[in-house]
């Protein structure tokens, strides 16, 4: 049994929760407490995964990966290779695709805090980046926990944008919904059934674990 | 490789020999479909265009109309064993049929080869596919997109190709793989893969625009491509599918076929 | 003296904050008016957790808002203790979190002497280890005193800190405030809306109304301008500061001696010489011509009429000197005509009641 797409998805699903946590919370934060004009645009922009069909995104990332699309076009200005059918342009898929799953319930459990902790922080003297970090954060525990969860495992059960974009090459962009499709596809019920289930188990004990984590920082919660 | 190709070319025929045989005598003790009966047609992605050409055809040698459904044969098969309510199978291989027939899913003496494949090597840019093939050779690309050969008939032939050329190997590194031929193309069609093996049928397609450069792979370095129709069992008795094959065996619509870049009997 | 001086606008929706005033930078300076008046706003603006006021805000010679220069001290660098109404927390730390949370940040080390002195002053070392939300009101609100003043602030902001409180936390409560009052040397500002808190604890005051500011000045003189609504309320009052000069063993008396007079109050006894603060509500001072002897009436002292004002239909409000101390007196505006009471006038007050403050 080749295990590749394992590894590599977990590698994907890291890869790009890491990221989705660098670029989200931010995102989440500033949602959670601008009054901009421009939050319900970016709002809907970021929740549009949500609604479109995966298609639409691959298609789009299709084109815009393309040597000649804008994205491969600034990758490679600044050095980088052909984007599609490469980890990379799975990760900028994913990225995308599982943003809302990480930004929503960080913004969720950031306005759950509201304005009074973080002033009680500032008359303290601690600064914006200070209250974020030593307040918000840590307040916000369960919704990061949640956000990490969300992303890993959309990431992990991510289909339709890898199948456009990643080329199903093994080892580097086959994953494992795409080599269980393929699986399929080729007959091979068998293979298909012993990865399905591996992912199955694997997504109850995921879920498992942080409902399990979750009522334990809840019980401990203010 | 040449007997492959005389055995899979005798069968072919002996099926439609057997089809004759069987449907005079089905067609008999049924009446002429109503002008407006449908058919449900299961069709492997690359026939889509050729089938919706043959379905203009049909309606108007007064056959009805065609309910399409376009897939890879894979997924087809899924379905349909699975219960989908289709008539006729276009499939883009021969087993997948001759699997349905074994399994009593389709009726053995319909199964006959409607068209051959033609692969063909493919770039959208111009000039950059010689008359040969010899850009496989001087490697001026970064990937080179096939259709997945575990069950595409496509990716298959695409592969023989590579093998008989003594590729196989040295490009293996620089392939990606496509679901199906429509998804292969659609990577060079993008820009994404700067050459890809499809078949002919999709560059002859007259909606779309770009034409690119090409190489028509002569057969003998893959096997035929034989893509076979089939009856589904649960259509035994319909008048409306046993017409629409009857049509599929006409003149009118093998010549429909050709001009869409297959080969035909 | 050096003087908080503020000038500041605060447009929020249809509401429009236009407050300014200057108050001493010492002692406490009480935020008086009622509810939805802009109190904790204003107070808000001046802790900086206002983005969008304008104006020009000054504390001594740092000057911490001025539009005109664009100068806008961010909040949690005008080094200013705040006790939130709610007494509010920081919901995931331990009380020792909190007090260390503040402390860190004024780049005081973790515990020294000053942080043991706090937590014994607040009586607050039982609860070190204890999560916030296991607090009562009046322990949340010692810690978030505490916390405030481990801060290291130059002057302390507090929202109502009594107004969560049931009575017995309140009463509890109250001697801290008063003690922060003695022990401190950093300016207090302190919002309420309960005029007898203010009276209590207040060295000055400015007066609102909604979205303005009407009046300010010391308190004992904002509180009995006859200019001004304190003086018109059912609990106009004056203040009066006295010393306690003996002890009337048989009856039980504490006696006081204040710029006007002397006065007896029940109360139990209190140390010789010691300053106290004591409340006369107008409606428990009555006038009279002469010094009757036989009345139960105690504290009778000459007084002179400064000014008088017709109150509501039926009564009028005076205001009297009474040896440089300032008294209000409610009387009916019949009692003014048969007295024939004018400016100048001298009468004789007789007061029901004194409330002893501090």
């Amino acid at each position: 049994m080749n295990l590749s797409p394992v590894w590599l998805t977990l590698r994907l699903a890291a890869v790009s929760t890491s990221l989705l946590l660098v670029i989200g919370t931010p995102v989440a934060w500033w949602l959670a407490r601008t009054r901009s004009l421009f939050k319900l645009p970016v709002e809907s922009v970021v929740a549009l995964p949500l609604v479109l069909p995966p298609t639409v995104l691959g298609f789009y990332l299709l084109v815009a990966l393309a040597p000649t699309g804008f994205l491969g076009r600034a990758w490679h200005s600044i050095g980088g290779g052909l984007l599609a059918f490469s980890f990379t342009g799975l990760v900028i898929g994913s990225v995308l695709y599982s943003l809302p799953f990480v930004v929503q319930p960080l913004q969720t459990a950031f306005e759950a805090i509201g304005e009074h902790p973080l002033r009680v922080a500032a008359m303290l003297g601690a600064g914006p980046v200070d209250r974020f970090f030593t307040v918000a954060l840590p307040l916000a525990r369960r919704g990061l926990v949640t956000a990490l969860t969300l992303g890993f495992a959309h990431t992990v059960g991510e289909f339709g944008v890898v199948l456009m974009i990643g080329g199903n090459i093994p080892g580097k962009t086959e994953v494992l919904s795409i080599a269980i499709y393929n699986h399929v596809e080729a007959l091979e019920y068998g293979r298909a059934r012993l990865l399905s289930a591996g992912l199955l188990v694997f997504s109850f004990m995921v879920l498992f674990i942080v409902h399990f984590s979750n009522r334990r920082l809840r019980a401990r919660e203010p | 490789m040449n007997t492959r190709v005389m055995r899979a070319c005798c069968r072919a025929s002996f099926a439609g020999l057997l089809f004759a045989a069987w449907f005079p005598v089905h067609a008999a003790t049924f009446p002429r479909p109503a002008a407006n009966s449908t058919v449900d047609v299961a069709v492997a992605a690359d026939f889509i265009d050729t089938l919706k050409a043959l379905g203009t055809a049909y309606a108007r040698a007064d056959g009805g109309h065609l309910v399409i459904s376009a897939a890879s044969t894979g997924t087809l098969y899924t379905e349909i064993r699975d219960g989908a309510p289709y008539d006729v199978m276009l499939s883009a291989d021969a087993a997948t049929p001759r699997l349905l027939v074994k399994q009593g899913l389709a009726v053995a003496a319909s199964r006959f080869t409607y068209a051959r494949g033609r692969l063909v090597l493919w770039s959208r840019s111009p000039r950059r596919v010689d008359s040969k093939g010899r850009v496989l050779r001087t490697g001026k690309f970064r990937h080179l997109a096939i259709a997945n050969p575990q069950f595409a008939p496509y990716g298959q032939a695409a592969r023989a190709v590579l093998r008989n050329l003594g590729l196989w190997h040295s490009l293996h590194p620089r392939i990606v793989y496509g679901e199906d031929v429509g998804q292969t193309f659609q990577f060079a069609a993008s820009g994404n893969a700067g050459l890809a093996f499809v078949a002919l049928a999709q560059i002859r397609d007259p909606a779309f625009r770009v034409n690119g450069s090409y190489w028509i792979v002569p057969q003998k370095l893959y096997a035929p491509i034989e893509q076979q129709a089939v009856l589904l069992s649960r259509a035994r008795n319909d008048a409306g599918a046993l017409f629409f094959l009857k049509f599929l065996h006409s003149a009118q619509a093998r010549a429909i076929i050709r001009r869409h870049g297959y080969g035909v009997d | 003296m050096s003087h908080i001086d503020a000038r500041l606008t605060l447009r929020r929706g249809k509401f429009l904050l236009e407050a300014a005033f200057r108050t001493p930078a010492q002692g406490v300076t009480a935020l008086f008016g009622p509810s939805g008046c802009g109190k904790s706003t204003l107070l808000h603006c001046i802790a900086g957790l206002e983005p969008a006021v304008r104006g020009r805000l000054s504390l001594a010679d740092e000057v911490w808002q001025d539009s005109e220069s664009a100068i806008f001290i961010p909040p949690h660098r005008r080094r200013v203790g705040y006790v939130f109404q709610d007494a509010g927390l920081l919901p995931h730390l331990s009380v020792r979190g909190n007090l260390g949370y503040g402390m860190r940040r004024a780049g005081r080390a973790r515990q020294d002497t000053n942080f043991a002195r706090t937590v014994e002053w607040a009586g607050i070392g039982p609860l070190l280890e204890r999560r916030i939300e296991g607090l009562s009101g009046g322990e949340r609100s010692r810690v978030a005193i505490a916390s405030a003043l481990l801060r290291d602030p130059v002057m302390l902001l507090m929202d109502e800190p009594l107004a969560a409180l049931d009575a017995q936390s309140k009463a509890d409560l109250l001697p801290y405030l008063e003690r922060l009052h003695s022990d401190l040397s950093i300016p207090i500002l302190y919002v309420s809306h309960a005029i007898d808190e203010v009276a209590r604890l207040a060295d000055h005051l400015v007066s609102l109304e909604p979205g303005r500011v009407v009046a300010s000045g010391a308190l004992h003189d904002m509180l009995t301008r006859l200019d001004l609504p304190l003086a018109h309320s059912d609990d106009a009052s004056a203040i009066l500061d006295a010393v306690v000069t003996g002890f009337d063993e048989q009856f039980q008396l504490v006696l006081l001696d204040f710029a006007g007079g002397h006065l007896s109050i029940a109360q139990q006894k209190l140390p010789l010489g010691t300053a106290v603060r004591v409340r006369v509500l107008a409606r428990d001072v009555s006038l009279s011509l002469e010094h009757h002897r036989n009345t139960s009436i105690l504290n009778i002292f000459p007084a002179q009429v400064l000014e008088i004002t017709e109150d509501r239909p039926a009564q009028a409000i005076v205001r009297l000197d009474a040896g440089g101390s300032v008294l209000l007196a409610r009387v009916t505006r019949r009692s003014v005509h048969s007295l024939q009471l004018v400016p100048g006038a001298v009468m004789y007050a007789q007061v029901k009641s004194v409330a002893l403050l501090r």
